[in-house]
């Protein structure tokens, strides 16, 4: 696995290789059933966890159809807060104007805090590429980084490792970077965290610059907040000299009275507790406490396009609690990397066609990674209907494949169409699968199909047929056909 | 065409259709039912494996003592109420001049806090006198936290109430609740990384 998810297959390919890795699907399954069981039984103590799920819902929606309103309140409150705000319409164009605020800094490293967006526009690349050091100081985060390795999920980016497979990175990696694991580490998540800390520790107390996203952005004061465990977000929002925060605009919400609501849904959904460790929050520049140089990039990046969809809008929603991932059976099993991007599973499959469009393999392919069974909706704690979305963008990867050479599976649905279309067909194409089924007696599957066919069976358990159908079955056993 | 006005231009195109959203029908800043709000906002606190001591208001300094057990430097805001600190306690007032580094070397501090939240068990520091910058409670290892029961609340949106006024006067918050913890491996909750890996609270009551 390389730094990169650009030019990843299209998602049946990439999945069939992560299932076939049993470690991975084992660390897997323990991960996502443990953080299920939390979170149900935190959210189960919440009285009106449903009213909250719909205030969650309506206020990111009244954000969204006045977004531009609103960002230019945030724009406004935060430069008379004293930060300087920037914009950004691509990845390319935020990766330029961090590059350059920390050029001027002198600095040639800095710290970061876990932020999807800064994953999302690859901003590590870009720093390594302008010969800065970018520390990611988020314990899975550092696993990932030192393991030369790409985030398998929202909330916990390495929860594809295991204990074993972490101490072994720490042992090797550190060392090449900082204070090295001390030796006879083994493999206690107590005793791995020590060691994080440890590593990090020099890296926070001298690091000039850090490197933020935000969860929230609040328009009327100018507030950015940060939702964190560890202590590493404190430390990289509060030590340095410098802070550049990298702050999608679906971002924002209207008033601190809205982050009442915010702050019930999201840490519930997310690690499943009543509240996170820490959680940040300031307002530009604070004298005498904390950065004084403080940016703030706002970012499109494709937001406008889901913006422009009148129902995939609602997807811009998300708060990144990744509660839709521990839920879902199919990311369950083949895990955040088939998807093909920093935002995997089910909110995944549908952000990331909205927001790059259903251009290349990958994002062709995921509106069908999944078995629409409606457990993301169920868990979004702002009530994205994703299943909804997935079947909308289905039809819509559909509709652009429309016209010139009608591929394999449209001829086979239009044959279907026509043998469907008259009981007599359909009465006759029975008579062959019962042929069929009596030739493939004692197999419990078609397996794979020759040719064209292979397409369906590649990415589908085909059941054998039977060899009686339910019509003949019926003749059978009342001797009449109802149709007479 | 600047960056900011092609997105903001974006952002038009993309709504010019979209219906509008009327405002929440949320009530904002209600208050929860909870019979004891100090007893459960102890259960709760303490179920994040930090400890807590509930004591009149005159016994803050003895309680004080005991919470910082063998801590040999200790750094205190300025601003925090002298009773609250034992006699003869050798403490650095802290005076803005410490770098990350001098505070890396100090045990513990001693604060006070903002506002306590029961049902999740947290405690916000807006920073203000008594509570210190926000260095100061992050780098030493043991934070002993002193909170009055007359700034409990039941839940969290009386809590974003009463901070509105904190935020308005541009003060940063920090929202604590337990120890720095992680669970990113294996999802296995430990407690103990980056922020104070000892968080001991005292409760103090209107009495003494």
């Amino acid at each position: 696995m390389s730094g990169t998810f650009v030019g990843m297959p299209a998602f049946p390919d990439a999945a069939r290789e992560a299932l076939a890795d049993s470690q991975q699907r084992r660390n897997l399954h323990h991960a996502t059933h443990t953080i299920r069981d939390k979170r149900a039984r935190v959210v189960g103590e919440v009285g009106n966890w449903e009213e909250l799920r719909v205030a969650g819902a309506e206020i990111k929606d009244r954000v969204l159809t006045h977004l531009d309103t609103y960002l230019e309140q945030l724009e406004e409150s935060l430069t008379r807060a004293g930060a300087t705000v920037h914009w950004a319409r691509d990845a390319e164009e935020a990766n330029r104007i961090v590059v350059e605020l920390v050029r001027a800094t002198g600095a040639d490293e800095v710290v970061k805090v876990k932020s999807m967006a800064t994953q999302e526009i690859e901003l590590n690349d870009a720093l390594e590429a302008a010969g800065i050091d970018a520390w990611e100081t988020d314990l899975a985060e550092l696993i990932v980084q030192l393991g030369h390795d790409l985030p398998s999920h929202i909330l916990v980016p390495a929860i594809h490792r295991n204990r074993a497979e972490i101490r072994e990175i720490f042992l090797r990696e550190m060392g090449q970077v900082g204070t090295p694991a001390p030796d006879g580490l083994t493999s206690e998540p107590r005793e791995l965290a020590e060691a994080a800390r440890r590593h990090l520790r020099e890296k926070f107390l001298r690091s000039r610059v850090a490197i933020s996203g935000a969860n929230f952005a609040v328009a009327d004061s100018g507030t950015l907040v940060v939702v964190e465990s560890e202590g590493n977000g404190r430390m990289c929002l509060t030590l340095p000299e410098t802070l550049i925060s990298v702050v999608g605009i679906e971002k924002v919400v209207p008033t601190l009275a809205d982050l009442e609501v915010m702050l019930q849904l999201l840490p519930r959904s997310s690690t499943g507790e009543r509240m996170n460790p820490y959680t940040s929050m300031w307002t530009g520049v604070t004298p005498g406490d904390g950065p004084q140089d403080v940016h703030v990039v706002l970012l499109d990046n494709g937001r406008t396009e889901a913006l422009a969809d009148e129902l995939g809008r609602q997807a811009l929603r998300c708060i990144r609690c990744s509660a839709c991932l521990n839920v879902c059976p199919v990311y369950e099993r083949v895990g955040g990397h088939s998807y093909g991007s920093v935002y995997p599973g089910p909110i995944g499959a549908v952000l990331n066609p909205l927001i790059r469009g259903t251009s290349t393999p990958v994002d062709k392919s995921l509106p069908y990674a999944s078995s629409l069974c409606g457990a993301c909706f169920d868990a979004c704690p702002v009530r994205i209907q994703i299943p909804d979305l997935l079947v909308r963008l289905r039809t819509r990867v559909v509709d652009e494949k429309r016209g010139g050479i009608p591929s394999g599976e449209e001829i086979a649905m239009k044959g279907t169409a026509w043998m469907f279309a008259e009981a007599k067909r359909w009465e006759r194409a029975q008579k062959g699968s019962e042929l069929a089924g009596r030739a493939l007696r004692r197999r419990d599957g078609l397996g794979r199909l020759p040719g064209p066919l292979s397409a369906w069976t590649d990415a589908r358990d085909a059941p054998a047929p039977p060899e009686e159908t339910f019509r003949s079955w019926w003749r059978r056993e009342r001797g009449t056909d109802e149709r007479a | 065409m600047s960056a900011r006005d092609e997105i903001l231009g974006r952002v038009r195109t993309a709504l010019q259709d979209a219906p509008d959203s009327p405002p929440p029908a949320w009530t904002y800043g209600a208050g929860a039912a909870v019979a004891d709000v100090p007893a459960l906002f102890a259960e709760r606190v303490e179920d994040y494996r930090a400890t807590v001591q509930r004591v009149g208001a005159g016994q803050v300094a003895d309680a004080v003592t005991e919470a910082l057990g063998s801590a040999g430097t200790v750094v205190v805001p300025d601003g925090l109420p002298s009773e609250w600190l034992p006699d003869g306690l050798e403490t650095v007032v802290d005076d803005g001049s410490l770098g990350a580094g001098d505070l890396d070397r100090i045990d513990a501090v001693v604060t006070g806090s903002a506002v306590g939240i029961a049902v999740t068990g947290t405690i916000v520091l807006d920073h203000g006198p008594g509570q210190g910058r926000r260095a100061l409670s992050l780098v030493p290892d043991l934070h002993v936290c002193v909170v009055r029961e007359a700034d409990l609340v039941a839940d969290v949106p009386e809590a974003v109430a009463r901070l509105q006024s904190s935020i308005d006067a541009g003060r940063p918050l920090t929202w604590i609740s337990g120890p720095s913890a992680t669970s990113d491996i294996e999802l296995q909750r430990v407690e103990g990384v980056h922020g104070p890996r000892t968080l001991r609270v005292l409760l103090v009551s209107e009495g003494p």
